[in-house]
């Protein structure tokens, strides 16, 4: 199939996705009555007169599809709604957090590929040895690992123990001189523009706020790239081509590397591109542990608090950002390995 | 030789599976006996809200009588880990029921059938798919409204659309073999062909799958009970009482470490939980798959 065509076909794809979800997710938050979600917009018991007032301004009485069809104008219209946990437009707030989540991905995402290539491939080669069971018996843990338990140690260790490591992006003191006119936002990821501003002390002290987060977040997925790396490997491993490579006369070293390996990764890459999806859509328990104020810290207040148009506004972005970027990694495939075709099986 | 019986005797040669299989029978074992192991005080009405000992702040540390310590707010530590392990499995149990159902239902329908019916539960399933699933279920959840039933609920609809997939993928394969084929020729009708003959042989790796996902199942029901989505305070819920321990993780100047049990003893008790279930699911996922040859 041509790329074009292809890539039309998948966005088209996206609509009835999104369709589909949003209906989901305000159909459950209708189940409340039109009172009970009037009340969400008073802070104070002296208004509760003012909830019918409420109700029939915002049209919370009106049918369900109405009320959806409402929405879904809104949106259209590019307005997501007032975030009450963000006090801003949604879509203000979506953007806001986005650079945060976005720099904990580029830190994490590197570092849990390449580790679970590594221990991947070493396990595979030394098959059955204490090597291969000790890697298996750190992946099955590192995969039962509660991510907010794990959190909670490594805080209680390297903060409130050591001191060296704490919650948050930056501290106070960097966050004013980030703020201040001297400082130039570019990007607003704090180690990128710490660079292009030649400011050392902003860079290192970025780089410390994220040494737990980014630790975090390997440790509860390095595991499956690990095993799944394994598994590719040791199929790569039995092929044909690795006993031709051996009769050769081949070093191991270069039989591992450059043969099994390559061919091993195909699969590894299709799964990166989703870790990379899921944490850029916000790592929720993480984010919310380290005070890490991103798109997933943003999403749990929004959750907590109860406010619809956050919630319904953050299911919208993760969406797109997921099937997008998993678009992407499929693109990326037909590069990698030529016998795939777009939309289709094996030539 | 039978499915089960070579599935058996894999397991019991690999001594991590046994170790998993270990974990999860005490597991079971406090489950059972936790009126015993952790008695309801008298006149303590609701067995599954932990009894607290007062309604002070501070947790306090493991004394005589309470053998674990106390969260913040007094609640007794022993007590909650006990009966969280009930909690623990009626999570687990009434998720992979539902999903497991709905996954029947919708992937035989899909899969004997094919055609229209096919296309459109697929693309149902797709939707659910396309969403990172922590997302959708706080969403769930947030939406209903905080409960254990929420999260019952919330997870069961983020887990059942891969159990329509891999059920609707078994059915493919069985309704093709003979004795399929041979029922249908005896004039036997569709719910009879599915439920007696094309189900109780394809519904194998489904159960399997099932069962050790039960560790996960509880795993993300601590993470969104963790994150304040969950049972109602002092219920007996390992996720909400390392929530508790949120505000005590650094203790004062001086003695960083001094609510250590606060901290530790919950988690200690999901992460056995859970590696228990995942030590038995990756014994099972070497047995099944189908890249290393069974002899």
């Amino acid at each position: 199939m041509e790329l074009r065509s292809y890539i039309i076909r998948r966005l088209l794809l996206l609509i009835p996705v999104l369709f589909g979800v949003t209906l989901f997710i305000f159909g459950i938050t209708m189940l409340f009555s039109p009172v009970q979600r009037a009340s969400l917009y008073i802070t104070d018991p002296k208004q509760l007169v003012d909830l019918p007032t409420i109700i029939q301004m915002y049209g919370l009485d009106k049918p369900f599809f109405v009320q959806y069809g409402t929405w879904l104008g809104q949106v259209l219209r590019g307005n997501l709604g007032w975030s009450e946990a963000g006090s801003m437009p949604v879509a203000d707030a979506i953007w806001h957090s986005l650079p945060a989540t976005l720099e904990l991905a580029i830190f994490a995402t590197p570092l849990i590929i390449f580790l679970g290539i590594f221990l991947g491939t070493k396990a595979a080669a030394n098959k059955d040895k204490p090597l291969d069971h000790g890697t298996r018996v750190m992946a099955i843990l590192g995969w039962s690992l509660p991510t907010f338990w794990l959190g909670l140690l490594l805080m209680m260790f390297f903060y409130g123990f050591l001191n060296w490591f704490p919650p948050g992006r930056l501290t106070d003191q960097m966050q004013i001189l980030v703020d201040s006119a001297a400082f130039i936002r570019y990007t607003h990821i704090n180690t990128i523009d710490a660079i292009l501003n030649l400011n050392g002390p902003v860079l290192l002290d970025a780089l410390r706020h994220l040494v737990l987060p980014v630790i975090t977040l390997s440790v509860t997925h390095v595991a499956f790239i690990m095993r799944l790396m394994r598994s590719s490997m040791l199929e790569s491993l039995g092929k044909g081509y690795v006993l031709t490579a051996r009769a050769k006369g081949l070093d191991e070293r270069v039989v591992v590397n450059r043969h099994a390996r390559r061919n091993a990764l195909i699969p590894v890459i299709t799964v990166s591109g989703y870790v990379f999806a899921g944490l850029a859509s916000g790592a929720v328990i993480t984010e919310t542990i380290f005070s890490y104020k991103g798109i997933g810290w943003w999403a749990w207040q929004a959750a907590v608090r109860l406010d619809i148009p956050s919630i319904l506004g953050f299911a919208l972005f993760s969406g797109v950002l997921f099937v997008f970027i998993n678009l992407v990694v499929d693109i990326l495939y037909t590069r990698v390995d030529p016998r795939v075709r777009l939309g289709g099986g094996l030539q | 030789m039978s499915d089960w019986r070579f599935t058996a005797r894999q397991l019991v040669k690999n001594p991590l599976s046994l170790i998993g299989l270990v974990i999860i029978v005490i597991f079971i074992i406090i489950a059972i006996f936790a009126p015993l192991i952790a008695p309801t005080p008298a006149g303590h009405l609701h067995p599954y809200m932990i009894p607290r000992d007062g309604y002070f702040a501070e947790p306090q540390p493991p004394s005589e009588k309470h053998i674990l310590g106390t969260t913040q707010g007094q609640y007794d530590i022993f007590y909650g880990v006990v009966w969280g392990t009930r909690t623990a499995f009626h999570v687990a149990l009434v998720v992979m029921s539902i999903t497991v159902l709905i996954g029947i239902v919708l992937g035989s329908l899909a899969g004997y059938f094919g055609g229209v019916l096919d296309e459109v539960i697929m693309r149902i399933t797709d939707i659910f798919l396309a969403f990172p699933a922590l997302i959708l279920a706080m969403a769930i959840v947030a939406g209903i409204g905080p409960s254990l039933k929420s999260i019952m609920i919330a997870l069961s609809v983020v887990w059942w659309p891969s159990y329509a997939r891999l059920i609707r993928g078994d059915i493919l394969q069985v309704r093709e073999e003979d004795y399929v084929e041979a029922s249908r020729g005896l004039g036997a009708s569709s719910p009879r062909v599915i439920i007696r003959h094309v189900l109780p042989n394809a519904i194998y790796p489904t159960l399997i799958m099932a069962s050790l996902d039960i560790g996960m199942v509880v795993l993300s029901a601590a993470g969104l009970s963790f994150l304040g989505l969950g049972t109602p305070e002092g219920y007996a819920d390992w996720g909400q009482m390392t929530e508790f321990a949120r505000n005590w993780m650094v203790g004062p100047p001086g003695d960083p470490f001094k609510y250590w049990y606060a901290v530790i003893t919950p988690g200690l008790f999901i992460l056995f939980f859970v590696l228990g279930w995942n030590l038995l699911g990756d014994a099972f996922r070497d047995i099944f798959d189908p890249r290393l040859a069974r002899r």
